[in-house]
């Protein structure tokens, strides 16, 4: 075990654990944006930033090992600062609506993103800008990753206004998951975003539809097209669905089904991250294969 | 890969010393296969067949996953046997990561068999000939006379309806109308029955020659119950949805059955059947249904309620001393496909399945997969080339159990001489016409993955009618 | 792996230029002709199909220099030989500022517009472009070239600057510095680029200097002038102390690293020395891409073999059997340069299999960077190398134990090594003598702006940034200098009156500035600050690899409150704004870059008292 400082408090983790494995050991709420419970941390959306006494900077308290000794402060203004700006940044860039999660940060840590300035309206070009090429600001308006969403297949629908590069979705497709490398990051900086090659469409990239992206998407920008559709009418009521775990009619893996059922209609399949067969992931048919039971 | 790896001293002497039986048989049996007689039967180069066969002996752990490829030949259980025979060579079994593994095909086909849907086994593979004990119990707790005789297995009870010996058969989920090998004899099997009942979600094409049809609920998302998948982990199965219609539970359609047959076993719920499947199977002892819902499924065996499950079988062998009986070698002659080639049907077809699609399709040609592409004949440049046809041309491709037509996809994943197709589309292209049915004489299933095919142009004009009549079925709805 | 490609074939030339890299494909599974005996039977795929991924960038340079560009069939040919998903390879290929994936044509012409070139003249002559050729990205009236703008080329001793890539058979980058707008337009219109006049060192004359000593005086291609010149002592005297003999006198020298970290060296190599995981790896990285920097280019254009010798040692000292150049792609002469060099050094026995006949083993690769001040970034040179986007990775594990490839990597900048051989000729005390007690040896400095001689210059540690001043020629007479960036884009401004700091690491850190990569550009009354600050926060947020939230936003809301300052629309919470949006990058951004994004625009707001 290691024996760490939290706000003055000891707490034990298992050798290998991280600071964030703490926190939650001692039931300190940390707020985590991009960290996935079962993926490898990419802590690139820093919103769990810790100071530890000693470093020149804060820590990704997801990604950071805990070490014997090491005093960790949660609540300090330089924390509260950093995790402040940083969802500020991601509020005033990124269409939040759907990340109920996020927006629950913002309230608690008194995000303020209207002060960068009315936000800047979609850019249809936004999948073609250059690295190392911008066009200088004026100000006026706060940047914005808002494109128009992109409707390709009947299955799943990528608005990528809502997306805050937590890369979640690009490890999943990738080696952590699927190993399937339908998508990608490309450009760079501000213009970074997740794209097939070529910015080609879903249908004719390598994308084989397990939706295991849609699973790690923590923002909605990566949405089941029948929850889509519901919402643009106005008819998704999230407090009246059930979920009801159940298993995959299909083959012999197992893999365990949670069914998000509205007005007796499938509107939506995950899967429970921590159940031992597949971590959350389904394929094609276990995510999208439902039609049968509920007709056209 | 056998031979290689004990001619190359990589088999692993001291489990087979400890552990197994019948090693020097064995080791005989396959020392007539050098790299080049295995190149020579499978077309695999003598140097990748060394490769694999030292990646796979040197490993610090390594598994073998297998699905119908291995299984769906007449020589099913003697692949299996072989599969076996590699893994005892090197002591892959019984461990953390390693093993023989076959990748079960559907959902249940794991729990159909431990609930004693074969016909040789009581739930639970208690051996229904020669364990009278198991057998005394069954009838003590149902009431009833077990007669200690092994039953039919599918390919047998069609055997059976061809000697006019089985006249009536009740289907509950499965399409063997479709699904069934030389598919044209099987639906005139079915059509000759006296009396054919099928219980299904969905009207198939075997409810469609049905003289009774009990629509039933999705067992899956409509009713509480358990499946058992590829790593015997018992899995709950939940209602979340109402059924449609006059769909009902199959359990309640079984119950009712039994009450107009004349015996009421009321209304048993799901639950109340698991609880006698603990009392009946010991290797389902253990698993209350909390405990299943706390663990996310359990593996059997279970034999009580303070066993967490079996991870892994065959640890026993790893014992010293061995805990029961040793594991034996099985010698195993080659035996080549049933149907060879020849100058009339030169090309070997194999069929199987792709990611999006399940089977006839009955539930999965409905939603909208943009993987979707319906069926086709997929040949290998070389093939397409010699035969003159062109990527998306209808073609005829017969065997000798009759013909379809289907369009050509060019793969280049495929060796010339070989041909694939699916099962997943039967409406439009008839695949189980071409398949042969010729069983493995143990396992009993067909041979779906070895024909004898010949392919053909059709005169332009009558290809570009049929491709018109072809459209899949998904694209209409 | 199975990879699903896109609907679009390579060109003939696209194949070739890939082809003449890697050789001709094996089989049809890395995308050659489909042999039925051969193709048919086995697949290539499993390990050794999967492990080539580091050359996809250099596959990607290829088809670049060749094409122009980088089409979709060309990726996909790519993809096939290399056995990487088309998607990653776009990933990579758009990370590259150099890199194109849209059409482009064969001449492109990158003009700076960054800080030294602002001195002089580089917005006149983007305007005169703009007025006579047209637009960036628009093309020539042959529709054979274009212009962008593009960050430093590190000419800032001659600047202005553009680079000159010509896509073709026989691939070429030229550098035009100084160059009038005549020659640039004459060049756009299908001129031919004047060849390059390599400007003498500013100290030519001067006896003392160590690091500089052979630049501009031998032959930088010559091993024989080299050798005549004192090369391969150093490698000789290593050999004789014996590895760990070369670690004391590297640890007992104090050798900081002089990339801006200023981390000891010795300890450094020792790390790596110790780890039991095999092979190590040597990076010197060479991708000096701060703003005013340019004095790695000024000693591999002038002495090559300097930094040859200095890696052999350092491989030799740590057990590393191959080092990376990686050289940022902007400097064409100096790949031409060190290529030749490294060439000639493998032909006389000095790198390969064994080196001088000492049983060691050592190659030296250069590893071209497309366009990525990111790449500067020492974990984000590994993923580059690897083939992956430059992006940089989180710290720990740190190089030492997990590099690239995941093994023990040192990674030293082109200054840092070069001072080994320093080390070995003099002793480490030796070396320690000279500077001050924690800042020893001499240090370069990349002297630009509005100076009488800019150009690289070498200083004992201790020095003044006047006497620095002086050396360089002061400010034209009638010039008043307004303030001096010390330490580049990254580093900070200084007041006329702070013109006496010691240019020391322990001087600058007490100031509350650095030294950073050696940046001295002076400025003088004529530049206006405000805008001159916007073309920093612009440099941020083109070269943010957008990978964290505090960088890849922050810089876009700094350039934007910028903005609003300079142009008039200030809402009045502006700077404190910028201070705030400094303190989130400075805390808690990944890496180097998104914590010094603010020093410069900050120090000039504390130190300069813009905008007050």
């Amino acid at each position: 075990m290691v024996e760490f400082e939290v706000d003055g408090e000891p707490v034990k983790v298992f050798e290998g654990q991280t600071i964030l494995d703490g926190l939650r050991k001692k039931g300190i709420d940390t707020p985590t944006l991009c960290y996935g419970e079962t993926l490898r941390p990419a802590n690139v959306c820093r919103v769990c930033v810790v100071e530890i006494e000693g470093a020149r900077v804060l820590a990704p308290s997801c990604s950071r090992k805990a070490e014997p000794g090491m005093k960790v402060r949660t609540d300090s203004e330089r924390v509260r600062h950093s995790r402040r700006l940083v969802l500020e940044f991601l509020a005033s860039s990124t269409d939040l609506s759907t990340a109920p999660e996020a927006e629950a940060y913002c309230a608690e840590y008194e995000a303020a993103p209207e002060r960068y300035g009315p936000p800047a309206p979609p850019d249809p070009d936004r999948d073609r800008k250059r690295a190392g090429h911008h066009l200088e600001p004026d100000g006026l308006t706060a940047a914005t990753v808002y494109a128009p969403v992109k409707v390709d297949n009947e299955l799943y629908v990528r608005d990528y206004s809502k997306c805050i590069l937590c890369y979640k979705c690009v490890d999943a497709c990738g080696d952590q998951h699927q190993n399937t490398f339908a998508i990608t990051v490309a450009g760079r900086g501000f213009d970074a975003r997740i794209s097939t090659e070529y910015v080609v469409e879903l249908p004719e990239s390598a994308c084989v539809y397990c939706g295991n992206c849609i699973a790690v998407c923590p923002t909605g920008a990566l949405m089941f097209k029948s929850e889509h559709d519901l919402r643009a009418a106005g008819e998704w009521d999230a407090e009246g669905q059930t979920v009801t775990t159940t298993v995959c009619p299909y083959c012999g893996v197992g893999c365990n089904l949670d069914l998000h059922v509205q007005d007796n209609r499938i509107v939506k399949v995950t899967s429970p991250a921590d159940h031992d067969v597949t971590q959350g992931n389904l394929c094609i048919k276990g995510r999208f294969g439902f039609q049968h039971v509920q007709g056209p | 890969m056998a031979r290689e790896i004990i001619h190359a001293g990589l088999a692993n002497r001291s489990f087979i010393d400890r552990a197994t039986t019948g090693f020097d048989e064995y080791a005989a049996s396959v020392e007539a296969f050098t790299l080049a007689e295995g190149e020579r039967l499978t077309g695999v180069p003598a140097a990748v067949i060394r490769e694999a066969a030292h990646a796979y002996a040197r490993a610090d752990r390594a598994m073998i996953c297998w699905t119908l490829g291995i299984t769906e030949h007449h020589t099913a259980v003697d692949n299996v046997l072989s599969l076996i025979n590699l893994s005892l060579l090197c002591g892959h079994v019984g461990r953390y990561g390693s093993g023989v593994n076959p990748l079960r095909g559907q959902n249940n086909v794991q729990g159909g068999g431990d609930m004693g849907a074969i016909p040789n086994k009581l739930t639970g593979f208690q051996d229904i000939e020669s364990d009278a004990g198991a057998r005394a119990r069954f009838e003590a707790a149902w009431d009833c006379t077990i007669k200690p005789r092994y039953g039919w297995h599918l390919t047998q009870m069609f055997d059976a309806m061809e000697r006019g010996e089985l006249r009536t058969l009740y289907v509950i989920g499965e399409n063997p109308a479709q699904s069934e090998a030389n598919v044209h004899h099987a639906r005139k099997l079915l059509d000759g029955l006296d009396f054919l009942v099928v219980q299904d979600i969905l009207l198939t094409k075997t409810a469609a020659l049905a003289d009774v049809v009990l629509p039933s609920a999705a067992s899956w998302c409509e009713t509480e119950g358990t499946v058992t998948n590829s790593e015997r982990r018992v899995q709950r199965v939940r209602k979340a949805l109402d059924p449609p219609g006059e769909a009902r539970d199959d359990l309640w359609i079984l119950a009712e059955l039994a009450r107009r047959l004349g015996r009421d076993w009321g209304q048993p719920t799901a639950a109340q059947v698991w609880d006698e499947v603990r009392a009946l199977s010991p290797m389902h002892r253990g698993m209350r249904y909390d405990r299943l819902d706390a663990l996310g499924g359990i593996q059997w065996p279970c034999p009580d309620e303070e066993h967490p499950g079996s991870l892994r079988l065959h640890e026993r062998l790893w014992a010293d001393p061995v805990e029961g009986p040793l594991a034996p070698f099985s010698v195993v002659e080659h035996r080549p496909p049933y149907e060879a080639l020849d100058a009339s049907y030169p090309i070997r077809l194999t069929t199987g399945r792709r990611l999006e699609s399940y089977n006839t399709g009955v539930q999965t040609n409905l939603y909208r997969s943009p993987l979707h592409r319906g069926e086709s004949l997929d040949l290998s440049p070389e093939d397409a080339e010699r035969l003159l046809v062109e990527e998306g041309e209808i073609v005829r491709v017969s065997s000798r159990r009759g013909a379809v037509e289907a369009p050509v996809r060019v793969d280049r994943s495929l060796r010339p001489g070989l041909a694939f197709m699916t099962l997943h589309f039967p409406d439009q292209v008839d695949s189980n016409v071409l398949t042969v049915d010729v069983t493995d004489p143990k396992s009993g299933t067909a041979e779906f993955k070895a024909a004898a095919i010949r392919v053909e142009k059709i005169a332009p004009a009558e290809g570009a009618a049929k491709a018109t009549t072809t459209e899949p079925a998904w694209t209409s709805s | 792996m199975d990879i699903k490609l896109i609907d679009a074939e390579a060109t003939a030339a696209e194949r070739a230029a890939l082809d003449h890299l890697l050789g001709p494909p094996t089989s049809s599974w890395e995308g050659g002709i489909r042999v039925p005996e051969r193709d048919t039977r086995t697949a290539a795929t499993g390990h050794a199909q999967r492990s080539r991924r580091h050359e996809l960038l250099p596959a990607l340079w290829a088809i670049q220099e060749r094409i122009g560009w980088i089409s979709p069939g060309a990726i996909n040919y790519v993809c096939e030989r290399l056995t990487v998903p088309p998607a990653d390879a776009y990933g990579v290929a758009t990370f590259y500022a150099m890199l194109s994936t849209e059409p482009r044509p064969s001449r492109v012409v990158h003009v700076c517009e960054d800080l030294a070139c602002r001195c002089h003249g580089s917005q006149e002559l983007i305007a005169q472009i703009e007025e006579r050729f047209g637009g960036e990205g628009e093309l020539s009236d042959d529709g054979s070239a274009t212009w962008y703008r593009s960050p430093c080329l590190g000419q800032c001793d001659r600047a202005p600057a553009v680079l000159v890539s010509d896509a073709s058979e026989t691939p070429r980058e030229s550098v035009l510095a100084p160059v009038t707008a005549s020659t640039a337009l004459a060049v756009l219109a299908g001129g031919e680029p004047p060849a390059l006049v390599f400007p003498p060192l500013p100290q030519e004359d001067e006896p003392s200097l160590r690091l500089l000593r052979r630049v501009g005086r031998v032959d930088p291609v010559s091993l024989d002038d080299y050798r005549a010149a004192g090369g391969y002592a150093a490698l000789r005297r290593a050999i004789e102390l014996g590895p760990d003999g070369v670690l004391r006198e590297v640890k007992d020298a104090k050798l900081q690293g002089r990339g801006g970290a200023a981390f000891p060296t010795g300890v450094k190599w020792e790390a790596v020395a110790r780890q039991p995981a095999r092979p190590h790896y040597l990076i010197c990285n060479a991708d000096e891409s701060e703003p005013g920097t340019f004095k790695d280019r000024a000693v591999i254009e002038g002495d090559p073999f300097a930094l040859i010798e200095a890696m052999t040692i350092a491989a030799y000292a740590t057990g590393c059997e191959l080092g990376y150049v990686y050289l940022r792609g902007e400097y064409p002469d100096a790949h031409r340069i060190l290529g030749a060099a490294i060439d000639a050094a493998r032909e006389r026995g000095l790198l390969g299999e064994d080196v001088m006949g000492e049983g060691f083993r050592f190659e030296l690769v250069i590893f071209k960077g497309a366009g990525a001040y990111i790449c500067g970034e020492e974990t984000a040179i590994f993923n580059s190398i690897e083939g992956f986007r430059g992006e940089p990775r989180n710290k720990p594990p740190f190089p030492v134990v997990e590099g690239v490839f995941s093994k023990p990597t040192v990674i030293n900048n082109v200054e840092t090594l070069v001072n080994v051989l320093e080390i070995l000729e003099r002793g480490g005390p030796g070396f320690a003598a000279v500077g001050t007690e924690a800042s020893t040896g001499t240090k370069l400095f990349c002297v630009s702006g509005h100076v009488v001689r800019p150009g690289v210059y070498e200083v004992e540690f201790g020095a003044t940034l006047r006497e620095l001043l002086e050396l360089a020629g002061g400010l034209a007479a009638g010039s008043e200098l307004q303030a001096v960036l010390l330490g580049g884009a990254a580093g900070g401004f200084l007041r006329p009156d702070e013109l006496d700091l010691p240019l020391t690491m322990e001087d600058a850190r007490a100031a509350k500035t650095t030294l950073g990569s050696g940046v001295v550009m002076a400025l003088d009354t004529t530049v206006d600050l405000p805008r001159f600050l916007q073309r920093i926060a612009a440099f941020f947020r083109d070269e943010s690899c957008g990978q964290c939230v505090p960088c890849r936003v922050g810089t876009v809301r700094q350039q934007e409150a910028l903005a609003r300052l300079v142009n008039g629309h200030g809402r009045g919470d502006e700077v404190e704004l910028i201070r705030e949006i400094g303190q989130c990058m400075r805390d808690a951004s990944i890496c180097g870059l998104g914590q010094t994004a603010s020093s410069a625009i900050e120090s000039a707001i504390d130190r300069l008292g813009v905008f007050k």
